[in-house]
């Protein structure tokens, strides 16, 4: 395979132009998902940052390390910039910005500017959400309840909703994006029944943002218009209603969840079939679980509200709905499953933290029933009961995939190979770490240890000292990462077109591919997977 | 430090048990459904490593397979349903004949009065084995009153009354937790339910004797408060005689009826202009603003206390005794 290591002298996207104008005012999509790169991982970092501090102050059951208002503001800013500057622009704005015009065959995507425009919103809500943070922070919750959001808090709450509406057209400009490409941009011969699980995740994930987005930013202008204009659309004493603002938070939050995991279901539906050497197991139904999540995930959101005062008989639809939009999921799980039977298995980095998606996701999704059956969820709704399942499904689930996806994709994005064994040290110790930290939650939620509890009863410290000791190893499970990734980019061996023998069209370009991503437009023939037609990958090329 | 590792949360009421049970159940399904996807995984990454030589069979996949594993969950996840629904049914409906508990949350503390006067902060006296009714509003942010121990949560909401019902089955103290992020202190909302003997409680209600019941706290502001004046009880006020109204289907002016429960006897109070009676004018000024939710506590139970139970339906030979007031009619 030595013969396919390519000259250093070929022209590609990153080498294409040079100096920080070249960055700051490009349209490639490749260039602006770096820029993502860059954006989310700091934010990343910086909700890690809160979540360390969270698990610190949680060491003891005495409010000792910080005072009551600063740990309000620690899991508030976790949860705000995990969910609104990290998650949900996550894989969508950087793998999905990167792969989806080279998989369909495009040469970028269907609007290059508004692509560069949706990474500008996104600074700017960013910067106004560090002011936010810089001048004294939010202590909300990332959830915004009212009437505390919109009458008691002496916090910053107007900055941070004016950042959350901002970035929201960020997520919406994407999908409108992502939507019009996959309709408009595709190579001759590349039909719907021929697109890779991962356009199809991304579609559904599009339409989301395209239909809940604006919900949510409707109803944080309407907390800001309260809390400046004095509107008393959720101030009881005014026949206002401050359960409505669940209503319409829910409606967009909830979809929400699914933007974060569907993009890492789109990765996990491509890492599966190349290390098991295999097609995709029922493709059809992958693709239109896919739809069926999008469609569902709309009509649950009142399953947050099981004890917030709603009518019985409504609890009684949102729960059954709920139940039905666990459907979809178990098909997918199921689908990853049987793609491996009589497969022909190999555990490179991606696949681990494959296995550690379907691992983690089936725990996450199974909790969640517990959630959606009425009767249980009244004891653990709003306990680390919860606390523990969304971290299963949002970091064990989206950001197990995010990592796969980042370590699968890597040698196409920077030409480089990671260095294979350091890759399988740090999703093995990512799993462990995640399950030490998460899996007590569970525990000490039934026990009924309320969330957003700043000092506790001194029988829940047991598992709080577990939850914050995984902590500590999960913190170096994604800090290795970023050691030996930014590392390879100097000393990795330089990557092979197709380093994994894969089917994709992004395969089938150079590594790094050029600005316009192919030399001339792919003609597609033949179905996605069909792995059968493909050489095994010469595994002397993977390891360093 | 470390001298006690508890498993499984105390068990106290009747709702505990069956709440334990349905748990038990879904934790069996889902370690087993775990079992089968990791046993799976792990026997088809062993069994088809690769190796020297080895093909990939090819396989498009299986309708009947889909069908089956979209269906099958999907049946035993109906399960969860019906007995979650049953379980939630049962905790949202109060019997009848409960003894009321009224409970006021604010930033960050728990107001309680009992229907026979006692007022209580952070602190609940309950006997053991009655229906107790938590009847609760909140003064400023949403909170939510739970007790782990009897598995029961209910959020508590400003504007508006939401209840809440058990019946402890263990005397003892209990966490009492506000389970709703509600600001600064929102983890030194916490206090204790204390679950007693019927004689001790007795012992306890007597002890704390105060001015009156609830309801006749209630007569009196009603009569301070000037509502007497055009809710007579002799059906020539200005308003609607409030006798044997609460509970009862009422007429209104726009041809609806509704039934009077604490939530319309309180929005009658803050905005009359609402819910008119049929018969009536929109003349009565609203009292936002001019009584505190304990206030408004105690002349929802005044009304309350003009409408007898019905026949049968209140058997209340509670302990403390009297648990339901039975003021006279006579409000002059």
């Amino acid at each position: 395979m030595a013969t396919a290591a390519v000259s250093t002298e070929r022209k590609n996207y990153l080498n294409a132009e040079y100096g920080i104008r070249s960055w700051l005012l490009t349209t490639d999509h490749k260039r602006i998902a770096l820029l993502y790169l860059l954006s989310i991982t700091l934010f990343f970092f910086i909700g890690g940052f809160f979540a360390l501090l969270i698990r610190l102050e949680l060491l003891t059951p005495a409010g000792d390390l910080m005072t009551a208002d600063m740990y309000n503001k620690a899991f508030t800013m976790h949860g705000q910039i995990m969910v609104f500057f990290f998650l949900i622009p996550s894989i969508p704005a950087v793998l999905g910005n990167f792969l989806i015009p080279m998989m369909i065959g495009a040469k970028d995507l269907a609007f290059p500017r508004i692509n560069l425009l949706s990474w500008y919103i996104y600074v700017a809500a960013g910067i106004l959400y560090l002011y936010c943070l810089m001048t004294g922070g939010v202590d909300t919750g990332w959830t915004f309840y009212t009437p505390f959001s919109s009458q008691f808090s002496n916090t910053h709450v107007v900055e941070a909703g004016l950042a959350i509406f901002i970035v929201g057209f960020s997520s919406i400009l994407t999908g409108l994006n992502f939507v019009v490409t996959v309709h408009r941009m595709r190579a001759p011969g590349m039909t719907w029944s021929r697109l890779p699980l991962f356009v199809w995740s991304h579609y559904a994930t599009s339409i989301i943002m395209l239909l809940g987005t604006p919900i949510i930013a409707i109803t944080l202008l309407l907390v800001v218009l309260e809390r400046t204009l004095n509107l008393g659309i959720f101030d009881p004493t005014r026949g206002g209603d401050p359960v409505l603002f669940q209503h319409l938070f829910w409606f967009y939050s909830h979809p929400a969840v699914y933007i974060m995991i569907l993009p890492s279901m789109a990765v996990i539906s491509e890492i599966v079939p190349c290390f098991s050497r295999k097609r995709v197991f029922g493709y059809t139904f992958v693709a239109a679980s896919s739809i069926a999540i999008a469609a569902i995930g709309f009509l649950v959101w009142a399953h947050h509200m099981f004890v917030a005062g709603i009518s019985l008989y409504s609890a009684l639809v949102f729960s059954f709905l709920s139940f039905l939009v666990a459907v979809p999921s178990a098909v997918k799980v199921f689908n990853w499953t049987a793609t491996m039977y009589k497969g022909s298995i190999s555990f490179s980095t991606p696949m681990l933290y494959a296995f550690g998606f379907i691992g983690l996701f089936t725990i996450g999704g199974l909790t969640g029933l517990f959630l959606a059956t009425l009767g249980v969820d009244v004891h653990v709704h709003d306990t680390y009961f919860v606390i523990a399942h969304f971290h299963y499904v949002m970091v064990g689930g989206a950001v197990m995939g995010y990592l796969g996806g980042i370590h699968f994709w890597w040698p196409k994005i920077s030409g480089r190979m990671y260095p294979e064994a350091w890759g399988r040290l740090a999703a093995l110790i990512v799993f462990l770490g995640f399950n030490l930290t998460f899996f007590p939650q569970f525990v000490v939620g039934y026990l009924g240890m309320p969330r957003r509890y700043w000092q506790y009863p001194p029988e829940y410290q047991v598992y709080n000292v577990l939850s914050t000791a995984g902590a500590s190893i999960l913190a170096v499970g994604y800090l290795l990462p970023m050691v030996y990734l930014l590392w390879s980019l100097r000393y990795g061996k330089p990557a092979p077109d197709n380093p994994w023998q894969a089917t994709g069209l992004e395969w089938r370009t150079p590594s790094p591919p050029p600005t316009f991503n192919f030399e001339e437009t792919p003609v597609v023939t033949w179905e996605a997977y069909e792995y059968e037609t493909m050489p095994l990958p010469d595994e002397v090329t993977l390891e360093r | 430090m470390f001298d006690k590792l508890p498993l499984w949360p105390t068990s106290a009421s009747v709702h505990a048990r069956y709440e334990d049970g349905l748990f038990i159940f879904l934790t069996l399904v889902s370690l087993a459904m775990t079992l089968v996807i990791f046993a799976a995984v792990a026997i088809f990454s062993m069994k088809y490593r690769r190796r020297q030589g080895r093909q990939a069979s090819h396989i498009e996949g299986s309708l009947l397979l889909e069908i089956g594993w979209s269906i099958a969950p999907l049946g035993i996840m109906m399960i969860m349903f019906a007995a979650g629904a049953l379980l939630y049914f049962r905790m949202r409906t109060p019997p009848t004949d409960s003894d009321q508990v009224y409970v006021v949350a604010k930033q960050w503390m728990w107001k309680l009065q009992h229907m026979e006067g006692p007022r209580e902060i952070n602190q609940l006296h309950v006997p053991v084995g009655r229906d107790i009714e938590l009847i609760m509003t909140s003064q400023d942010v949403i909170h939510s009153f739970y007790v782990p121990a009897f598995r029961v949560k209910q959020d508590v909401v400003p504007g508006r009354y939401t209840t809440l019902w058990f019946r402890a089955t263990e005397p003892g103290t209990y966490h009492l937790f506000c389970a709703q992020y509600c600001g600064t202190m929102h983890s030194g909302m916490i206090g204790e339910v204390i679950v007693m003997d019927p004689k001790d409680y007795h012992a306890w209600m007597v002890n704390g004797a105060a001015s009156g019941t609830l309801a006749q706290t209630g007569m009196t502001l009603f009569q301070q408060l000037g509502c007497n004046t055009c809710h007579r009880s002799d059906m020539q006020g200005r308003g609607p005689m409030l006798n044997g109204v609460f509970g009862h289907s009422v007429q209104l002016e726009d041809g609806r009826a509704v039934t009077a429960d604490e939530n319309y006897v309180r929005e009658s109070i803050l905005q009359p202009a609402a819910k008119i009676v049929s018969g009536f004018k929109n003349i009565m000024p609203s009292w936002q603003g001019q009584v505190n939710e304990e206030q408004l506590n105690q002349l929802v139970a005044y009304i309350k206390s003009l409408s007898p139970a019905p026949e049968g339906a209140a058997v209340n030979s509670g302990a403390a005794g009297g648990m339901q007031p039975q003021e006279s009619e006579d409000t002059k």
